[in-house]
C-alpha cells in the first residue's frame, strides 16, 4: 500500500445520501478476476445513458468536477454490499480520498459517515475517508456550488486537516481519525505483515482452540 | 462481571490485543465464494504466502451460477470466475462444494445446511449477508477481498470491538407476519446506517418463538440496518436445529455434549450492559412492502407510498429519486401497485421454511397472467428437501418456475434480471437501484406475500387474503 501524508486536488460534489456499493460499482463489473479495470465504471447507471454517452445530469459529470480527486458525498457512503471493488473503483478513477458527514439520529446517536465494511475497505486500500459534521460538508457543497471552476482541496492527513482553497476565503477543518488506521495509511503498512509479526502467539492460541466447538 | 454473547464470543477468540487497541481476532471458518476470492488468491500468490489453515475454509459457487442449465454458463467472464475458484481450491487444498456437488448452494444456506455454522464460533467470508450465521449465536460478519486474503495467510483478522445494540422484540407476531416483517420493520424505523459501527443482538419473546430459518432471516439482514452481525443466542431450537438431520460438520455424541455445555455458556448474563436498546413490541407489526431504493424506504402494506417530505431520516430529494425510479406516486395504496415478477429465494428466504410457506399459499391459486414467479432453493439439499415434501409440484402447478440452487435474480449476476421497467416483489435484501437487472424495480417482502402477490398480480395484506 502506497504512503499517504497530504494530498491537493480538485473535489467533486455528489449530492446524495446512502450512495450504495451497487451504484458505486455495478454487479457487471464484479465479474473479473483481476484488482484493475474499475475506474471507467464508477457509478456505471449513473454516469452513462443508453447509448454509452454520458449523462449530462449527473453530477459529476460536471465539466469542473473534471479531474477531480476528492469525492464529497453526503451520510452513510457505501452501503450494502462488502464488494472491495467499490473501493478499487473510487481509487481507480481518480480519488486519493472520499467526505461525507455523520448524521444525529433521532434519539441523539451519531450515524458514521460511511459503511463500515466500505470504511475498512478503503484503509487496507489507502483511501483516507474523512468523517466532517452536515455543516462542515454543508458549506463545502456551497462553495462548491457557487464557484464557476471547480475548488481545489487539501487532505493533510498527519495533522487531520482540510484545507479547502476557496476562491474569497479558505476553509480549514479538523478531523478525527482512528490512530490505528492512521498509523498504518501513513505508514503504508501491509496488514498481514503486522499479524504475521505475532504468528507465534496465532501458533500458542491453536493449540488451545477448538474451532469445531 | 456480566457479559453479553457478543463479548464472550468475543473474548474467547481474542489471540492477543495490540498497543493501539487492534485485536487480533482467531476466526473459526472462512467460507468463500467465486466473485470476492481470486483477487486474494492472487494476492497470496504474489507474496508466496499459504492458505495457513485449509480445514477451516470452505469454498462454494452461487453468485454467478445459472438456475436453469447450471451446467452450461454461456458468459465467458461468469465461467472464467467460476473456473478460477475451482483452480485456486485445487491448488490450496481447499474443500469445494462446486456444481458437481449435492451441497452446492448459496454460501449461507450451505454453511447451516453442513452444520459448519456452529454457536459460540467466529465465521467470516467476503459478503456482507454473513450476518445470516448470527442466528446460531455465532459472531459472523462480512469482510472485503484484503481480509479475505488476510485471513487465508493468517486464520485472524485484526479487528477494533464493535458497540453492543440490543433489539427487544416483545409479544409475539401476529401469523402470518414473519421474520422477514420484523427485520423491515427494524430498517425502517433506524434506518440503514443506524446500527453502525454496532453488532446487533436481537431478544425478546418474538425472537424466541422464531424457527432457526426465521432468526436468520432477521440476522440476515442486520447489514442492511447498518451493522455487520446480527446475534441470537442459541437455545433448544437452535440445538435443535444442528441435531435435526445429519450434518457432515456438527458434533456427535460425546462431542456433542461437550459442544452443548460451551453453547449453554453463551447467552447474555443478566445485568449485562448494551451501548444502546431498542424495544419494538412485535405483536403490532403488520407484512411490510418496502417501496423505494433503499431497505429503509419500508412501510405496512395497508400504506400508501409517503409524501416526498414525510420520511424519517430521508432527504425531500433522496424519497424524490427513488419514487421516480420506482415509477411511483406518493399517495398510491401500497395494495394498487401491480407486479410482473416474482422472485422467491435468495440467502434472505431461500431456505427450506420459505419454500413451504410459500407453497401453501399457492395451494389457493394460479399466478397471476401475465406475472413470471421464480422459486429457487437456496441450495441442493433445500432443493432436495423440497422435492421430497412435494413443494415443487405445488409450485409448478400453480403456474412458477422451479429452478436450481443459486443467488439467483438477488443480484442479477447470472441470466436471472429484471429488464428495465420490470418490478418485482421478491423475498431478497437490497431494493437498490438497479439490484435485481438494469432499470428493474424491487419490493421487498416475506415469501408468503410474494406468492400472495404473484397469484393477484398486486400486492395483497395477506392477514386478510388468507382469512
Amino acid at each position: 500500500m502506497e504512503k499517504f501524508k497530504t494530498h491537493r486536488g480538485k473535489i467533486a460534489l455528489l449530492d446524495n445520501a446512502n450512495v450504495d456499493t451497487d451504484q458505486i460499482i455495478a454487479k457487471q463489473f464484479l465479474k473479473s478476476i483481476k484488482r484493475t479495470g474499475f475506474g471507467e465504471h464508477l457509478f456505471h447507471d449513473w454516469q452513462y445513458l443508453e447509448d454509452g454517452s454520458p449523462n449530462p445530469d449527473f453530477a459529476l459529470n460536471q465539466p469542473k468536477f473534471k479531474n477531480a480527486s476528492i469525492l464529497v458525498a453526503r451520510n452513510n457512503f457505501g452501503c450494502g454490499s462488502s464488494r472491495e471493488h467499490a473501493v478499487w473503483a473510487v481509487q481507480q478513477a481518480g480519488y486519493a480520498g472520499v467526505i461525507a458527514p455523520w448524521k444525529k439520529a433521532e434519539d441523539g446517536s451519531r450515524i458514521p459517515a460511511f459503511a463500515d465494511i466500505f470504511r475498512n475497505n478503503s484503509g487496507k486500500n489507502g483511501l483516507l475517508t474523512i468523517e466532517l459534521s452536515e455543516e462542515e460538508v454543508n458549506q463545502i457543497f456551497e462553495a462548491g456550488n457557487a464557484a464557476s471552476e471547480g475548488l481545489e482541496m487539501t487532505l493533510d492527513l498527519e495533522n487531520q486537516k482540510i484545507i479547502l482553497h476557496a476562491a474569497e476565503d479558505t476553509l480549514t477543518f479538523a478531523f478525527e481519525i482512528d490512530p490505528a488506521v492512521k498509523d498504518r495509511l501513513i505508514k503504508g503498512l501491509d496488514d498481514i505483515g503486522i499479524t504475521l509479526e505475532h504468528e507465534s502467539s496465532i501458533t500458542a492460541f491453536e493449540k488451545n482452540h477448538h474451532p469445531q466447538l | 462481571m456480566s457479559k453479553t454473547l457478543f463479548e464472550k464470543i468475543w473474548e474467547k477468540h481474542t489471540v492477543k490485543t495490540l498497543a493501539d487497541g487492534v485485536t487480533i481476532l482467531y476466526i473459526d471458518r472462512h467460507l468463500i465464494h467465486e466473485v470476492t476470492s481470486p483477487q486474494a488468491f492472487e494476492g497470496l500468490r504474489l507474496s508466496g504466502r499459504k492458505v495457513r489453515q485449509p480445514r477451516l475454509t470452505y469454498a462454494t459457487m452461487d453468485h454467478n451460477v445459472p438456475t436453469t442449465d447450471r451446467f452450461n454458463i454461456k458468459d465467458p467472464v461468469s465461467k472464467a470466475q467460476i473456473d478460477a475458484l475451482s483452480e485456486n481450491c485445487k491448488e490450496f487444498g481447499i474443500t469445494l462444494y462446486d456444481l458437481n456437488s449435492d451441497q452446492q448452494g448459496i454460501v449461507h444456506i450451505i454453511g447451516p445446511d453442513l452444520g459448519l455454522t456452529l454457536p459460540g464460533t467466529t465465521i467470516v467470508c467476503g459478503d456482507s449477508h454473513t450476518s445470516t450465521h448470527g442466528a446460531f449465536g455465532a459472531l459472523s460478519f462480512g469482510i472485503g477481498t484484503s481480509e479475505v486474503e488476510h485471513v487465508l495467510a493468517t486464520q485472524c483478522l485484526p479487528q477494533k470491538k464493535a458497540k453492543t445494540f440490543k433489539v427487544e422484540f416483545t409479544g409475539i407476531p401476529k401469523a402470518p407476519v414473519s421474520a422477514k416483517d420484523l427485520i423491515l420493520k427494524l430498517i425502517g424505523e433506524i434506518g440503514t446506517a443506524g446500527a453502525t459501527g454496532y453488532v446487533l443482538e436481537y431478544c425478546g419473546e418474538a425472537v424466541r418463538s422464531l424457527s432457526m430459518e426465521g432468526r436468520m432471516t432477521m440476522c440476515n439482514m442486520s447489514i442492511e440496518a447498518g451493522a455487520r452481525a446480527g446475534l441470537i443466542a442459541p437455545d433448544d431450537i437452535t440445538y435443535e436445529y444442528i441435531a435435526r438431520i445429519e450434518r457432515p460438520f456438527a458434533p456427535k455424541g460425546a462431542d456433542f455434549e461437550k459442544a452443548l455445555t460451551y453453547w449453554k455458556s453463551l447467552p447474555t448474563d443478566e445485568g449485562a450492559k448494551y451501548d444502546r436498546t431498542l424495544v419494538i413490541d412485535a405483536s403490532k407489526v403488520a407484512p411490510q412492502v418496502t417501496w423505494g431504493t433503499s431497505p429503509g424506504m419500508v412501510t405496512d402494506v395497508t400504506s400508501c407510498i409517503p409524501a416526498y417530505d414525510g420520511v424519517t431520516g430521508y432527504s425531500a430529494k433522496d424519497v424524490k429519486q427513488a419514487l421516480d425510479y420506482m415509477g411511483l406516486k406518493p399517495g398510491t395504496p401500497v395494495e394498487d401497485i401491480k407486479i410482473d415478477t416474482v422472485f422467491i429465494g435468495s440467502c434472505t428466504n431461500g431456505r427450506i421454511e420459505d419454500l413451504r410457506a410459500s407453497a401453501e399459499v399457492f395451494k389457493r391459486g394460479k399466478v397471476a397472467k401475465g406475472v413470471t414467479a421464480l422459486i429457487v432453493p437456496g441450495s441442493q439439499q433445500v432443493k432436495k428437501q423440497a422435492e421430497a415434501e412435494g413443494l415443487d409440484k405445488i409450485f409448478i402447478a400453480a403456474g412458477c418456475e422451479w429452478r436450481e440452487s443459486g443467488c439467483s435474480m438477488c443480484l442479477a449476476m447470472n441470466p436471472d434480471q429484471l429488464k428495465p421497467g420490470e418490478r418485482a416483489a421478491s423475498t431478497s435484501n437490497r431494493n437498490f437501484e438497479g439490484r435485481q437487472g438494469k432499470g428493474g424495480r424491487t419490493h421487498l417482502v416475506s415469501p408468503q406475500m410474494a406468492a400472495a402477490a404473484a397469484i393477484e398480480g398486486h400486492f395483497v395484506d395477506i392477514r386478510k387474503w388468507l382469512s
